[in-house]
């Protein structure tokens, strides 16, 4: 195979108010036309900042310190800036994690595609816009012709994204860096997505550097993978080689945090600590410091790069021919059995029927109410005390909307919320405040959630006084210790800010803060998708622990189908404000019955190449886009996108129905 | 009986209220860690340090001239001392510290540093005779015989006097705060100074240290050269620019700060309820300020400016003194203004407040029934606070300025107050003169320039370390501090 681009000994600092940040190190790999490289790795690794030395859109402060970056043979790290330009967007492009904010909101589409048309091809008037519309045309935008005139407001999320493939498809490129180029959109569009990028990428031969930390993404579109950690490269190989045996204990590690059905009754292998920051100079291994099979050499010395087997490559001392002996020593996997307690009686501890949230649409100078945005519309729940009830949807369906209305955050329009049997919508000021300490919300993104100006210690009281909870202030303070040492945090951290606190410990302090008024029921609004593989695994842990040792009931609102597995007893699917399917998590999600179900089940991708190579086999991946919770379709809401849809789909909204005696689905298609 | 009575005007209580609101404020903000560390970015600056000791020096200087007094007139023998009468005028200690300076008035106008008059006049001589010639001033060089041949080398050695006098003050000042700096990191003075000097600090010392210099041997030069001349000449009545110009500082600062006693509470008050409540409070606050806002503001305060004559006339057993009708009208114009110029920080403050009810802190306080009093306290405010300061540190040039505006357009301060205005409103018919008299308006020109400019540079640093959006390029200090 012919090389493309050859990285070799890249090394990249920049300079900040902390001190030189050594962002990339020593950093060599190669990549052959044709083929999909996966950078792999968690946040704040340096995979991004590789893609950004490759294109030089370095950040303020930074610098490429050594090493060279060959394209065919060229060194792109000797041209001038002038020259640089040439090489974006012509041999090199990129495309971004947020489609929203990666096009021009004043030009439209097609100006924009012609743009790059026009410096990197030379292509002007009719010419660029036929070859326009073709470009479209390849990344599956429907009506191209009329499309290319309008504004990228006028364009989904997914659809955005495709624009942004098919500009960096402009300059006819020989590689196309993505950068976690699906993040951000929907699972049922990201495989539509990674669809279009596979296609294109086959038929024009072209190399891709696929940036993400998404193992199953990894599974469905790589090659060949690239680990990173801590600003180095320390694994490459095949894909097949990866998944059947990755070497680097980290890597082993990434595989074992990720939550799967089988490990329902475990806990997961999550990594002690976090990414060290790259201010400080190494002396040995860099993951030394959380590696379970570190020995004193790890941390005296830098490993080299071992060849377990042909075309892989490791940076870690166990491959060392002079260490076989440890080599061979496995993993002793130290799963611990997790007691689920079964709830002696099914007492409905929370019951939600009929469950409307509306909001007006205002229009004209005295704001008359010329529509409803209907963000729930009659959700019907229940969760038994000691239990987990995922509520699972995409963005948009009205999950996070539903959860806010249970815990009368949001006023709902309609319904009955019944907590332990009594009525929500009957109780008001003071009585609905002493409701409050039974039932709390863990929010999703642990930045937002903690006021920075207060110490975890008032974050956490700041419940216990508000609602009379935990008596006098010195038996309140033995409160928070005892809770925060229950969550897995030193007492000495209470008199910290939120800012000293890594993602995971935030979250844990958000879960301290929900516990401290010993609630019943947690609502918990998707609080690990903020999170790393490794730390989400810690969390999901200690939320597992907290349910048994307490008997708390968890409302889990997510969109990750792996977590649902891992955690949930129940589930219950959304789609545009209603619920379409519900029932025991093992039937779901193994014989889903509601097409969109099915359908979501099929866009997940899964980190096990066996069950991707199925799934692509039969790319069946729903076609198009949900449409707006304000002017919901005609009949069933699901049917335009539906692959069994027939003509009573269109006219009227399918009724409940009981299937396989637990389970309760709204489709007209599935027969009792 | 005391040979003085003490005046409290209503300005010296404001000021002082809002003295001890800053203290509390600044002790506060020692207390909290994340305040604490983002004022150290403020002081890490080398400008923002020189800025803070010109903005200091008028700081002292207000402060001085805002303990008021009224001295005992001199006592009659056997007349009865609980009877004792006290002067109608009211005196500051900066009066008292400018006696000299404030006494040394001449008939008219003199240039700086002249021995004569500026013009002409009917001298009668010895012999009775008369003569029309420039006349010696009474005290301006009046210690020289022949001022033209010995006027240069007095002014010299005084200025070589105040150089000296002032670098001892300087040293007398730097070395105590040098021991007590070095002893808490265990240094020796000769370490300790060095450091400072050198600019090894974390905060930018040397900055204040080299600008502390430069002021105290400016103080001191000017202190010498005014004992003998008028620095900056005589006006049109022969009193002394200088003195007129020290006197202004305090009006100048007044404006640019009483009127936050207005502006904070109705700014953080409706801009916090606006954006938090939403809905039909949100409408009426912001009718209230759209409405507020849309008002030339000129007219406003001319319009105020004229009722509140009326009621200090109406009222002349309370305001019984020239100096307490001058101050009610100066804090009745700075109340004035606060009032109309609270709109800017609402509109802020309602824009965060509507970003920050959205954030999930908020709404976990609102899981936990807090009050809503208490989380605009304690979640949103704390949060926005960088606004509300960014704001006041950004106000306060365009207000000192707004006040030489408005005493130019005549609906300013009492002409009796001392001002940058009025005396740049006097300057408008000495402009037209010939030939020119310069020296009143450069006077307040430089003075005024020294405020606004430091407050001014003294506002970015504080907006650059506290506006989260700002991006701060790394800065050579603290890199240096890192690497040590």
């Amino acid at each position: 195979m012919n090389t493309l681009l050859a990285v070799r000994q890249l090394s990249m600092q920049i300079e900040t108010e902390q001190g030189v940040v050594h962002a990339l190190d020593d950093v060599s790999f190669d990549l052959h036309a044709g083929e999909t490289f996966a950078l792999l790795g968690e946040s704040g690794c340096g995979k991004s900042m590789t893609a950004f030395s490759l294109m030089r859109l370095l950040p303020t402060g930074g610098r490429i310190a050594s090493g060279r970056i060959e394209l065919e043979g060229q060194d792109l790290c000797g041209l001038s800036e002038a020259q640089m330009r040439h090489i974006r967007g012509g041999a090199l492009a990129m495309i971004f994690q947020e489609p929203g904010t990666s096009l021009n909101a004043v030009l439209t589409v097609g100006q924009q595609i012609g743009e790059v048309l026009a410096l990197h091809r030379g292509l002007k008037g009719a010419a660029a816009r036929g070859e326009a519309v073709a470009l479209m045309r390849q990344v599956g935008i429907p009506d191209p012709e009329r499309r290319l005139d309008e504004y990228p407001f006028q364009f989904s999320g997914g659809m955005k994204q495709r624009v942004m493939i098919a500009m960096a498809l402009a300059g006819e490129p020989r590689l196309l860096i993505a950068d976690e180029p699906t993040t951000a959109l929907d699972v049922t569009i990201q495989a539509q997505v990674l669809d279009v990028m596979a296609e294109l990428q086959r038929t024009r031969r072209m190399a891709m550097m696929l940036i993400t930390h998404d193992l199953g993404i990894v599974a469905r579109m790589a090659h060949r993978i690239g680990v990173m950690y801590a600003g180095q490269l320390i694994e490459e190989a095949p894909r097949e080689r990866f998944f059947s045996a990755p070497a680097h204990p980290y890597s082993r590690k990434l595989f074992d945090a990720l939550p799967e059905a089988q490990r329902r009754h475990g806990r997961l292998a999550s990594i002690p600590g976090s990414v060290p920051p790259l201010t400080m100079r190494f002396e040995g291994c860099r993951f030394a410091e959380r590696c379970e099979q570190a020995w004193l050499r790890c941390k005296a010395e830098v490993p080299a790069w071992h060849s377990p087997a042909p075309g892989q490559r490791v940076r870690c001392h166990l491959f060392d021919p002079a260490e076989t002996r440890r080599a061979t020593t496995s993993f002793a996997d130290a799963e611990q059995h997790i007691e689920t307690v079964q709830p002696a009686a099914q007492n409905g501890l929370l019951e939600v029927a009929g469950l409307k949230v509306h909001f007006p649409i205002r229009r004209g100078v005295f704001q008359r109410t010329v529509g409803h945005v209907k963000a729930v519309d009659g959700v019907d729940l229940r969760l038994d005390a000691g239990r987990t009830l995922a509520l699972v949807g995409e963005s948009g369906c009205g999950k996070t909307t539903a959860g806010k209305a249970i815990l009368w955050l949001i006023e709902p329009t309609e319904g009955v919320v019944k907590l332990d049997g009594a009525d929500l919508v009957a109780l008001n000021g003071a009585s609905l405040r002493a409701m409050r300490t039974r039932m709390q919300m863990v929010f999703q993104d642990p930045f937002g959630s903690l006021n920075p100006r207060l110490r975890v210690s008032e974050i956490i009281e700041e419940g216990m006084r508000s609602l009379g909870v935990g008596g006098s202030d010195a038996a309140r303070r033995q409160e928070v210790a005892a809770i925060m040492a229950q969550v897995g945090l030193r007492s000495e951290m209470a008199d910290r800010y939120p800012h000293e606190f890594s993602g995971g410990q935030r979250q844990r302090i958000a879960i301290a803060r929900a516990l401290a008024v010993k609630p019943q029921l947690i609502i918990c609004d998707e609080p690990t998708s903020a999170l790393d593989v490794s730390v989400q695994a810690q969390i999901l842990n200690l939320l597992k622990s907290l349910q048994a040792e307490l008997g708390l009931a968890y409302l889990f609102i997510t969109h990750n189908i792996a977590v649902v597995e891992f955690l949930a007893h129940e589930v219950a699917v959304m789609y545009l404000g209603r619920i379409v399917e519900r029932g025991p998590v093992e039937q779901v999600l193994q014989q889903p019955r509601h097409p969109y179900t099915q359908a979501l089940l099929a866009a997940v991708p899964r980190a096990n190449l066996a069950a991707e190579q199925g799934a692509r086999a039969e790319p069946n991946h729903v076609k198009g886009d949900m449409p707006s919770p304000s002017k919901p379709p005609q009949g069933c809401h699901f049917h335009p996108r539906c692959p069994h849809a027939m003509d009573i789909c269109r006219q009227t909204y399918p009724d409940s129905k009981i299937v396989d005696n637990a389970r309760v689905v709204r489709c007209h298609w599935v027969s009792d | 009986m005391n040979a003085f009575q003490i005046v409290v005007l209503g300005s010296d209580f404001l000021f002082a209220l809002l003295l001890a609101a800053m203290a509390v404020g600044i002790v506060f903000a020692f207390r909290r860690e994340h305040l604490r560390r983002t004022w150290r970015k403020v002081f890490a600056g080398r400008t923002a340090m020189v800025a803070l000791v010109l903005l200091l020096v008028y700081l002292l200087v207000s402060v001085l001239d805002s303990l008021h007094y009224r001295p005992a007139l001199d006592a009659q023998p056997g007349v009865n001392e609980m009877r004792r009468q006290y002067a109608t005028e009211v005196f500051s200690l900066l009066d008292l510290a400018l006696t000299r300076l404030r006494d040394s008035t001449e008939k008219s106008y003199s240039a700086p540093f002249a021995a004569y008059l500026y013009e002409k006049q009917m001298i009668t001589e010895p012999d009775g005779s008369l003569r029309r010639d420039y006349p010696r001033l009474t005290h301006g060089a009046a210690h020289l015989a022949d001022p033209n041949a010995e006027r240069a080398g007095d002014i010299g050695l005084r200025a070589l006097q105040g150089v000296v006098t002032g670098g001892l003050v300087w040293l007398a000042l730097f070395l105590p705060f040098a021991l007590i700096a070095g002893r808490k990191r265990g240094e020796t003075l000769k370490q300790s100074c060095r450091a400072i000097l050198r600019g090894e600090t974390v905060l930018a010392w040397d900055a204040f240290a080299w600008a502390l210099l430069l002021v105290c041997i400016l103080v001191a030069v000017l202190a010498f050269l005014s004992g003998g001349y008028h620095v900056f000449g005589t006006d049109a009545i022969g009193n002394d620019v200088l003195y007129r110009t020290l006197k202004s500082m305090r009006t100048a600062l007044l404006f640019g700060t009483l009127s936050t006693l207005v502006v904070l509470p109705l700014g953080i008050g409706l801009g916090l309820a606006a954006g938090y409540f939403g809905g039909w409070i949100d409408d009426l606050i912001q009718y209230l300020y759209t409405v507020i806002s849309s008002i030339p503001y000129v007219l406003l305060i001319a319009a105020a400016a004229l009722m509140m004559q009326l009621v200090i006339e109406q009222h002349s057993e309370i305001f019984n003194t020239v100096a307490s009708r001058s101050d009610a009208r100066l804090v009745s114009l700075c109340l004035i203004i606060g009032a109309i110029s609270w709109t800017s920080l609402c509109r802020l403050l309602r824009a965060e407040t509507l970003k920050l009810r959205e954030q999930d802190y908020v709404q976990a306080a609102r899981c936990f029934g807090v009050p809503s009093l208490r989380i605009m306290t304690r979640h949103i405010l704390p949060n926005a606070f960088h606004i509300v300061l960014i704001n006041l540190v950004l106000d306060f040039s365009a207000l000192v300025l707004a006040e030489a505006v408005l005493s130019y357009v005549g609906v300013g301060v009492d002409p009796a107050t001392q001002s940058f205005g009025v005396m740049i409103n006097g300057a408008r018919g000495e402009l037209a003169r010939e030939p020119v008299i310069w020296w009143s308006l450069t006077a307040a020109f430089i003075f005024m320039l020294a405020l606004v400019l430091s407050a001014n540079l003294f506002a970015d640093a504080v907006r650059e370390a506290f506006d989260p959006r700002a991006r701060t390029l790394p800065r050579r200090r603290l890199l240096r501090s890192a690497a040590r």
